[in-house]
């Protein structure tokens, strides 16, 4: 069976059923290791002490909230150019995940700002891009509920999806671009990590975890999706029947 | 053990825990009203297109 064959919701339900379990395991474990790595292991930052922590947790945030978005644009483009079934229902399931992350990497940011900046916020480059990333989330999510043909909010939402591409290199370098009271990248730069292995190991650890959450969530929501539009379509077909 | 800012890092850790739980169980919820419903509505009789074209195949 080939890749493409799975793009039948059918197939696709099937095939999520067995998977969703395991990935939930790993994931799960995957957690385990990693905060025990955060909370027991891994040590105390020489310049903001304990504080350090909230680093695990913040990062692979900021770093999913990207990588959601850029699944919602790979999606976007499938629905477009291929009109392939299942595109349009992981975009539209990868929103609201990609919000919930979004808002936690500002909420855990500010959470480190205010010791180590001595502010909860500032209008700088980076702290803004995020923020207009997580109104991009929430315009795309009302956009899709406000139009009630899933066909005609699938193409408005694939087109507003792809005009928003252009935030996230903006995201990514700001730091670099302009100045900015947020560190510059420190895990992946030209030159390697700057990151000690004993703090590094547990934030991959943490990375990878999260990206498990998001998969195990993304998974589950799209299946939902495909349930309802299933009834849509047998309620349509009742109301046929019935007339 | 968390330092002068033990506060600040369970506050960030408790929204991130409280978010993913209200996410995860706001998606459970969701996928057993759409089981029920659908359950519903096969009770009922109704069948999809596609639904009947592979019984009609079978039979």
């Amino acid at each position: 069976m080939r890749l493409i064959d799975y793009a039948n919701p059918t197939r696709f339900l099937g095939l999520t059923d067995k998977l969703l379990p395991w990935i939930a395991g790993a994931t799960a474990v995957l957690f385990a290791v990693g905060l025990w790595l955060v909370f027991f292991v891994a040590p105390a930052d020489y310049q903001q002490g304990e504080t350090v922590k909230i680093m695990y947790i913040h990062v692979p945030f900021s770093w999913l909230s990207m990588f959601c978005y850029m699944t919602m644009a790979g999606s976007a483009f499938g629905t477009l150019v291929w009109r392939h079934p299942l595109a349009d229902v992981s975009a539209k399931c990868a929103a609201p995940i990609g919000a919930a992350f979004t808002f936690l990497a500002l909420a855990t940011g500010s959470l480190w700002g205010k010791p180590m900046w001595g502010t909860w916020w500032v209008w700088d480059a980076r702290l803004t891009s995020v923020l207009v990333l997580f109104i991009m989330y929430l315009g795309l999510i009302a956009l899709q509920e406000t139009i009630e043909d899933p066909a005609r909010a699938a193409k408005a939402g694939a087109i507003l999806t792809l005009v928003g591409v252009v935030n996230i290199p903006i995201i990514k370098f700001s730091v670099d671009w302009w100045n900015t009271l947020h560190q510059p990248s420190s895990v992946f730069r030209a030159g390697g990590s700057t990151i000690a292995a004993s703090m590094l190991v547990p934030l991959l650890v943490m990375a990878v975890a999260f990206t498990g959450l998001f998969l195990v969530l993304h998974l589950m929501s799209m299946r939902n999706e495909i349930l309802r539009r299933r009834i849509r379509a047998m309620r349509m077909i009742e109301a046929a029947g019935a007339e | 053990m968390l330092g002068t800012h033990a506060g600040f890092i369970l506050a960030a850790y408790g929204i991130a825990l409280m978010v993913i739980a209200v996410l995860f169980v706001w998606i459970l919820v969701d996928g057993r009203a759409q089981r029920r419903q659908l359950a519903d509505l096969e009770a009922r009789g109704v069948r999809r297109r596609s639904a009947r074209t592979t019984d009609g195949e079978k039979a």
